[in-house]
């Protein structure tokens, strides 16, 4: 700031300082949404002593990229060595070259779908045209689900598994961090179930679903069900672990001061349990929505149900030579969403809690 | 003739009854199937629009094995699929999973092959004859298995071999080949399901894409199964095919397309629209010599279907083999998909079946004569695939000779059984007292032994 006169530039000298207070306060969300380094990149942008910001921007933004880098380097060398039975273990170019195929398939595919949808259209305009308009039907297209449906199957799976699972574990974790009864007896319960696999679950998620769900045309469909569910069991438990936590360790004088005032349970729960667990709850909603990627990509591989994991397994058994190179391409876009899914509990957390637990 | 023109007359009389709604009653159809290169009907049904020509919207579904594909089924997940011939048969029976399973369409025949380890081959080769120019003279028996064998138990190590399904071709045609020369696969029993009791070779079940994967570790020696798995082998340099099924037990019903009859009750103009799509791809694909059939392999290749290299499905469809390295035989019949009738679901296949569950012990009692008539007749259902055919013909879409009407459903050729023991569908029980090795008469396993 000295560098410059603030006496020939006062409004400069203010605008700067405003740009300033921006660059930090944004620096919050660039932390959150994992860009931590755009903060000194903005900086030095706007003038800021560009050495010391340099090494902000090599720490924050060259070192990961210098590690990415090598890892490619290392990946690219080492795996031609490894022979498997499909061929050498494909590196960075061919796994890059395999996304680009599963991109231009889904483009041959929606021209595929387009197709369909004119014949569709065709033959609906003959049966209004023979008087048959009782017999029209708009269905969609019947080929097979490209890689993004894929993607898109299994995000919205993991969403529907984790908002039941939450759904059951907040109030599970309030009633077992208020009442030392209730956590008694759901200590046990959830002790044994917590270590439980998803593909110990899924048989009988399978057979459950298949028993109770018996309409063919319900809303969803038996394997988003399937899967769905299985990922709420698997991902119940950190949500409940950290809200019992969470409201178990409220301060004893915020506890003793609502007795003072003799606020009723609901008040009780709203204004003081739920403010003091949010940061604890919201950590194990964070947990939960990770266990529950990872559960649901094993789960989609067993049931074979839509979604990322069904592309693993189908790709595993075709066994042709760019079959490992297409699974590489899924383990990447499944960490990558993994970690995205990640960021954006994290944001939630931040919006909604203020503690320095962040 | 007579009879041919009854048929006819019944056909077109059921016809006429249905003419007032000739309409598939579900249009939209899921049905599965497992990554082989003989559901490439299904995938030509597709892709030339036979199946919207007919009416129907099908979404084929890739299962992961064949106990979640007849679970799809049973629950009505699928509305039907491409199975496993024994598979509606036993499913009608009992074993394994109970639900009345039916098939109006055969997909193909043949198909498989069975391949060994390098080290089996090794200990096998010199009991081999070979021919002029050195290579083998197939087909191979069983008994140049023995030194393998022997070997194995001077060693104290198990043999080890894999099949797809307890109830698959695979599974019966492996037992065959082994009993044939002489080595005992060992039976099932209600108790034990996992079919080594007695034996001298351990079957397990291995799914299909883990095969060679499988063999290479050492956990099996050998394993038969449909390709390209025995192919992929060869290729990657760990094993060789020692017989193809058509050595063992030619021209016997591969995969059927399984429906549930509730289903095929409630919804005749749909299995009839479904039956004739399936027929006019499976036309397709044996049409002028096989002349399709490469751009068939280019079809099953997409990732959706089957998803094997090219090269690798080539192999095995454009009607060669090749057993050890370089050693390409001409097998023009190894899978058919149309001519033989293939697509006929013969009573006779199905009675085969039931003969070898009973021999092993699936059908753990003696059964008469006219159970395995019924059975089979129950389950293979020719007059649905005749009823589908002769609308082909009429619509000029088929000619008539390409289709056994007026067959009783029993095959006219002899059998080609690699032991040359005749079969006989109609008298299933003087086959099943036979054959050298398996379960005759009243025998039945308790505990480990075979009693009576």
């Amino acid at each position: 700031m000295s560098a410059i006169d603030p006496a020939t530039f006062p409004d400069r000298a203010a605008r700067r300082a405003r740009l300033f207070t921006t660059i930090n306060r944004l620096d919050g969300w660039f932390q959150v949404l994992g860009l931590s380094f755009v903060t000194p990149l903005l900086r030095a942008l706007a003038g800021d002593n560009p050495a010391a910001q340099m090494k902000h921007i090599w720490r924050l933004l060259g070192v990961p990229l210098l590690a990415i880098a090598l890892f490619l380097a290392l990946w690219a060398t080492l795996a031609p060595r490894v022979v498997t039975s499909l061929g050498a273990i494909p590196g960075p170019g061919q796994v890059w070259e395999q996304a680009l195929v599963l991109h231009s398939d889904h483009v041959a595919e929606r021209s595929k779908a387009a197709e369909f949808q004119l014949r569709q259209d065709a033959r609906n305009a003959e049966l209004v045209a023979a008087g048959q308009a009782d017999r029209v039907r708009e269905r969609a297209y019947t080929g097979s689900p490209t890689y993004y449906a894929q993607i898109w199957t299994s995000v919205q799976t993991v969403f529907f598994g984790f908002l039941i699972a939450t759904a059951i574990a907040v109030p599970l974790g309030i009633l077992a961090g208020l009442s030392p009864t209730a956590n008694a007896a759901l200590n046990p319960l959830i002790q044994i179930f917590k270590p439980v696999s998803p593909l110990a679950w899924l048989p009988i998620v399978t057979m459950v679903v298949s028993a109770v769900y018996v309409t063919q045309d319900g809303v969803f469909s038996k394997s988003f069900l399937t899967s769905a569910i299985t990922v709420t069991l698997c991902s119940l438990w950190p949500t409940l672990i950290n809200t019992s936590l969470g409201v178990a360790s409220i301060d004893r004088d915020l506890i003793s001061v609502s007795r003072v005032l003799q606020l009723n349970t609901w008040t009780k729960i709203t204004r003081l349990v739920l403010p003091s667990a949010l940061p604890l709850i919201f950590t194990g909603l964070r947990l939960s929505l990770g266990v529950g990627w990872m559960v649901l990509i094993a789960a989609e591989m067993l049931a074979q149900n839509p979604g990322l994991g069904k592309f693993i397994w189908d790709e595993f058994q075709n066994g042709s030579s760019s079959s490992l190179a297409r699974i590489m391409v899924a383990v990447f876009t499944i960490g990558i969403i993994g970690f995205i899914l990640d960021r954006l509990m994290f944001a939630l957390q931040s919006l909604f809690t203020f503690s320095n637990n962040r | 003739m007579l009879r041919k023109l009854a048929l006819t007359a019944l056909i077109s009389a059921i016809a006429s009854q249905s003419a007032a709604d000739t309409h598939p009653e579900i249009e939209d159809l899921t049905l599965g199937f497992i990554k082989l290169t003989d559901m490439a009907p299904l995938a030509i049904a597709y892709e030339k629009g036979y199946f919207e020509d007919e009416g129907l919207f099908v979404t084929l579904e890739a299962q992961a094995n064949w106990k979640v594909l007849l679970d799809g089924v049973i629950d009505g997940n699928l509305h039907g699929a491409h199975m496993l011939a024994g598979q509606p048969l036993a499913a009608t029976i009992g074993f394994g999973t109970k639900a009345h399973i039916v098939t109006p369409f055969v997909f193909d025949l043949n198909g498989n092959a069975t391949t060994v380890s390098n080290e089996v081959w090794e200990l096998m080769r010199p009991a081999i004859p070979s021919d002029a120019d050195g290579k083998p003279v197939h087909p191979i028996s069983a008994e140049a298995l023995r030194p393998a064998l022997e070997a194995f138990a001077a060693q104290g190590r198990p043999f080890n071999l894999g099949m797809v399904f307890p109830v698959s071709t695979h599974n019966f045609e492996q037992r065959y080949w082994l009993a044939a020369g002489g080595i005992h696969p060992g039976y099932y029993s209600p108790d034990n399901s996992a079919g080594q009791i007695g034996a001298e070779v351990l079957l397990s079940v291995t799914p299909p894409p883990q095969m060679p994967a499988t063999l290479e570790a050492g956990t099996i020696s050998g394993y038969t199964v449909g390709e390209p798995w025995n192919q992929q082998a060869v290729a990657m340099g760990i094993g060789v095919p020692v017989a193809t099924d058509l050595d063992i037990f030619p021209m016997r019903a591969e995969k059927v397309l399984g429906l549930r009859a509730d289903f095929v009750e409630a919804n005749p103009n749909t299995v009839k629209a479904l039956t004739r799509a399936l027929i006019r791809a499976a036309m397709w694909l044996d049409a002028e010599d096989n002349a399709n059939r490469s751009e068939a392999v280019q079809i099953i290749s997409s990732p959706g279907y089957v998803g094997a290299d090219p090269v690798v499905l080539a192999n095995s469809m454009t009607g060669t083999f090749e057993y050890e390295k370089g050693d390409i035989r001409p097998v023009p019949d190894f899978n058919v998909f149309f001519r033989y009738q293939a697509n006929y679901p013969f009573t006779s296949d199905a009675v085969w079946y039931l003969t070898q569950m009973r021999r092993w012990g699936q059908i753990p009692e003696a059964q008469t004569d006219k159970w395995y008539a019924e059975t089979a007749q129950s389950v293979f259902l020719p007059e649905l695939y005749l009823e589908a055919a002769q609308s082909l013909v009429d619509d000029g879409l088929a000619p008539a000779e390409a289709f056994p009407f007026g067959s009783d459903g029993y095959r006219a050729e002899p059998s080609r059984a690699i032991d040359a023991l005749p079969f006989d569908g109609r008298s299933p029980n003087a086959y099943i007292d036979s054959l050298p090795i398996g379960l005759k008469g009243d025998q039945r396993v308790i505990g480990n032994e075979v009693q009576g």
